[in-house]
């Protein structure tokens, strides 16, 4: 699903984030990215995202070069990036709103794909409902919780039936349990609906629980992808086993002296 | 507040208004200032007479000079608060020419633009313009970039970022700084209508009642102006309330 092949990355004059850096991600795997600030986790995300150009080497996405964002591609941001004049559902619905308004061109909406306006409405019934949302349509952003607002972000995004879900800490600007919550919602719709999907977190049981496979940057330039394999991944009681704590300091070790 | 107490409000205020002004009548006990059960029926039915006409003359010159600063003031704005290049070389400029009292041009107006009423919509065109330019260049720049690139995620290029968030974003900044301009913008076109042309309530109030010493006829004028600026501001306001909800919301709603 994911190929990055010999990329190499720096912002403007800046000494480069990446350097002949590989990695690869099968389809349908859950993966985490994890690092200390200023790694490179964001701008791997945003390069995968077709937010930003690899200066050298270069990105496939689904046997695609990335040059620009794929509307296939769904991302859910750590400020939920939610509309502030429009209601909840209106929130839920901008993407739909934003593929009719362009059409199935292929650039900004999916080329086979032409939604018909009810089963549009019932997506978005479906995914108000499945995200607890329901009762909260009418109401808009300011009027929410941090937690309900992330919900409608995830929302948003499911909604358009992407292939691969790309999510930047979207739950660090939480309290624990609201973060918790969320984790194990995000869990539980990766088992309902298949898709590729890489979390960026800088929070290792995040990283631990969510991601099947872990993958660990380091302080620039990375030039070797150091993955982590955790097929236990995403269990409901894996938090509280004694596997989940071997994990983490798996993690931790590979960190090395960086956190 | 409710809608009962908000419309309660302006009735109190009207008849602590009516009230007040009688009161100041009495204690001046002059020409210059009748009471209000003379100046009020005196308008009612001037306003279907030559006050009327005046009374047109200028809201046609107010409606047509804050769409000409819209128009051109809000694509500007939006412009400088997203382009980072833009705003670094025009704030300068901007920032000493925004407080200059444009009324001052006048003159030059008149010269270049010629006496017709295109001068005066243009004098207000240009207060508003600068007020529009840099409430919305505020707002715009101000967008958080999560904002968009998240709206950008979903698929939108610059024509969907345009309708979806640019759009909606300077919208509210558009009708605020016109609530709180639209009152210069009528003092001004007071100042510009007292002379070059024969309409207005301007030359109403100045050359048609007050020279000719008609105080009473003087004062429907001045109501006329004060309901144009109130109804006016009442209309933003409205007009803000139905499109941006969001901005008034109630606490625990």
């Amino acid at each position: 699903m994911i190929r990055v092949r010999d990329l190499t990355f720096c912002y403007d004059s800046h000494a480069p984030i990446f350097e002949a850096f590989n990695w690869e991600a099968a389809k349908d795997e859950a993966w985490a990215i994890i690092g200390p600030s200023g790694c490179g986790k964001t701008t791997l995300l945003y390069l995968l995202a077709g937010l930003r150009r690899a200066r050298e080497g270069h990105i496939m996405v689904a046997g695609q070069p990335i040059t620009r964002p794929r509307p296939e591609t769904g991302l859910i941001l750590q400020d939920h990036g939610l509309l502030p004049w429009a209601t909840v559902e209106e929130n839920v619905r901008l993407g739909l709103d934003i593929r009719r308004f362009y059409g199935p061109d292929g650039r900004h909406a999916p080329r086979e794909r032409r939604v018909k306006r009810p089963e549009e409405k019932a997506g978005v019934s479906h995914w108000l409902d499945r995200l607890g949302l329901s009762t909260l349509r009418d109401k808009y952003p300011a009027q929410l919780s941090g937690g309900q607002r992330q919900r409608v972000a995830i929302a948003r995004t499911l909604v358009l039936g992407p292939d691969l879900l790309l999510m930047d800490e979207p739950f660090s600007a939480l309290d624990a349990p609201t973060r918790e919550d969320l984790q194990n919602l995000t869990a539980q719709l990766r088992q309902e609906a298949l898709l590729t999907s890489v979390i960026v977190t800088h929070n290792i049981e995040e990283a631990v629980f969510l991601g099947e496979h872990i993958l660990v940057l380091t302080k620039p330039p990375n030039r070797e992808a150091a993955v982590i394999h955790n097929p236990a991944a995403r269990q409901p009681d894996f938090r509280a086993s004694e596997l989940f704590g071997e994990q983490s300091s798996k993690v931790r070790e590979v960190l090395g002296g960086f956190v | 507040m409710t809608q009962r107490s908000r419309i309660l409000n302006v009735v109190i205020g009207i008849v602590m208004f009516l009230v007040f002004w009688q009161v100041l009548a009495w204690i001046v006990n002059r020409p210059i200032l009748p009471p209000p059960w003379v100046v009020l029926p005196m308008f009612v039915t001037s306003l279907r007479g030559e006050l009327g006409l005046h009374l047109l003359a200028s809201t046609a010159r107010v409606l047509a000079a804050i769409s000409l600063a819209v128009i051109t003031a809000a694509p500007v704005g939006l412009g400088l608060g997203q382009v980072r290049a833009l705003d670094r070389v025009f704030r300068p400029l901007i920032a000493i020419v925004y407080p200059i009292p444009k009324i001052v041009l006048l003159p030059v107006i008149y010269v270049l633009l010629g006496i017709t009423d295109i001068s005066k919509v243009f004098l207000i065109a240009l207060i508003l313009f600068f007020q529009i330019l840099v409430v919305v260049r505020d707002e715009a720049a101000n967008l958080h970039p999560e904002l968009i690139t998240s709206v950008r995620s979903l698929g939108a290029g610059r024509r969907a970022l345009f309708s979806y968030v640019y759009l909606p974003a300077s919208l509210p900044a558009i009708l605020t700084a016109l609530r709180v301009s639209v009152g210069t913008a009528i003092a001004v076109l007071f100042i510009a209508e007292q002379s070059l042309t024969r309409f207005g309530l301007g030359y109403y109030i100045v050359v048609r009642t007050y020279q000719v010493l008609r105080y009473p006829e003087m004062y429907t004028g001045i109501l006329a102006m004060s309901l144009l600026g109130l109804l006016l501001y009442g209309v933003l306001e409205l007009l803000q309330r139905r499109l941006n909800p969001h901005l008034y919301l109630e606490e625990g709603a």
